[in-house]
């Protein structure tokens, strides 16, 4: 029994967060699948009374919710293998660009989530958000992080697996390579990093996950206007 | 080595508010510039080029965006003195967990409460009792204690106090009293008030009253 648990949920992105900084400085833990939607466990409650959200991290019994927020615990519990800058300004950048994609996240959503219009409208801003990460957030640089990955890169996993399967399972290509070449590059070099590559759902589970997703969303929206 | 502070802020601004507290908690010398947000400068645009958005903290001409952040950053600098976040990591934790729930969610039912002012019935009673849902859990959080932060002033409280000046603009548009459901965080305000940085850092509730009133006229929300 390990003294770490992480309750999950296999398709997250953000519980994939919490085991890539885990497994990235080399703490054990003990994994719990939470079935979700179906079903909020027990414990799921007891841990995360405010948002009955995973991912949670518990250690010793202790329970801390919220992915960035648990991020900087594991980076401030676990110092090996640092995952922010020593600087603080360079630190402060790190979680702007962390809060960035945060504050994105509704677009990137709402793409998944809708049809027509109010799909174009989150495509063109899903567009614009990509086009600040190339030239801001990542710049000439290998990963967000400078040489090696860091917790930008890992903040922004989704972008490198879940997104494109999003695209496939709409239907709709926005991450060109021709017009997105450093976010595309990215994509490439974070998903070969060890960690990461032994880290991720299998492809073909996930689209099926996310087709059925994308459907039941579909059902739900109302009827488009012609 | 020099240490040249500029603050780029708005006076009823809640999140600048947060700096500015940070900052006097600090004893931080700095310069304070007012922007007009309806046409800000140059130097704002510069410094906060992705969100154009106050408030900007310049530390010897680097740019730190995003209040809370900010307030983060202020007590790594000037970290001899007052620690705003407590040093055991899962203390921490629970701080920023606290203050990101501000974020989200408070400033959420505050533009609820904003844009249902003008609505009647249902709608307004559900935005006043998304409101509550709110102040409630934050009530919860707070129990016994003093502080947020437990025996001292801290982070989360940074990150919440600076919405009371903007309470009595959202009671009148509300029409509920936020001391009759939620004494505690009531009695909670009246204690960091008498901080000096706190004090010295909010603008008059009327003022703020005044300048929402202005808003929603100039936004026709009226």
């Amino acid at each position: 029994m390990e003294d770490v648990k992480v309750l999950g949920f296999w398709p997250s992105p953000f519980s994939h967060r919490v085991v890539w900084a885990l497994k990235l400085k080399g703490v054990k833990y003990d994994y719990i699948e939470e079935d979700l939607p179906n079903y909020k466990s027990q414990l799921l409650l007891q841990y995360n009374p405010v948002y009955q959200k995973i991912p949670v991290l518990v250690h010793g019994g202790k329970p801390i919710a919220e992915s960035l927020v648990i991020l900087q615990y594991i980076e401030e519990t676990w110092p090996e293998n640092p995952l922010l800058p020593k600087d603080a300004h360079e630190r402060a950048l790190a979680r702007f660009w962390m809060q960035f994609g945060l504050q994105k996240g509704p677009i990137f959503v709402a793409f998944f989530t809708t049809a027509g219009e109010d799909q174009e409208k989150a495509t063109r801003e899903a567009l614009e958000a990509l086009e600040i990460i190339e030239e801001k957030a990542l710049g000439d640089k290998k990963f967000f992080s400078g040489d090696s990955i860091g917790m930008v890169d890992i903040a922004y996993g989704w972008l490198a697996y879940w997104f494109p399967c999003m695209e496939e399972a709409v239907g709709l290509k926005v991450l060109n390579p021709a017009t997105l070449p450093r976010v595309h590059a990215w994509i490439q070099d974070f998903k070969e990093v060890p960690v990461i590559k032994e880290n991720l759902p299998d492809y073909g589970k996930m689209l099926a996950y996310m087709k059925k997703q994308r459907a039941k969303f579909l059902s739900h929206l109302p009827s488009l206007n012609h | 080595m020099s240490n040249e502070v500029v603050l780029l802020d708005f006076w009823a601004s809640m999140f600048g508010m947060r700096i500015r507290i940070a900052l006097a908690e600090k004893g931080v010398k700095y310069e304070h510039r007012e922007e007009d947000l309806r046409n800000k400068s140059d130097l704002l645009l510069k410094m906060n080029p992705i969100h154009k958005k106050i408030p900007v903290l310049i530390h010897n001409g680097k740019p730190v965006c995003e209040s809370l952040i900010i307030v983060e950053y202020i007590d790594e600098v000037w970290k001899d003195k007052c620690p705003l976040l407590p040093s055991d990591p899962y203390q921490r934790a629970q701080a920023r967990f606290w203050a990101d729930f501000v974020d989200k969610k408070v400033y959420e039912v505050f533009k609820g409460v904003w844009l249902m002012w003008a609505k009647k019935g249902e709608e307004h009673e559900a935005a006043k009792k998304e409101f509550f849902e709110i102040f409630k859990i934050l009530e919860g959080e707070l129990g016994d204690k003093p502080y947020f932060g437990g025996e001292t002033f801290g982070f989360v409280d940074i990150s919440f106090i600076t919405f009371y000046s903007w309470f009595h603009a959202y009671e009148t548009f509300g029409k509920f009293s936020i001391e009759a459901e939620c004494p505690k965080i009531i009695a909670w305000v009246k204690r960091c008030m008498q901080k000096e940085s706190v004090a010295k850092t909010l603008p008059d509730q009327k003022k703020i009253l005044e300048y929402a009133v202005q808003l929603r006229k100039r936004f026709g929300l009226e």
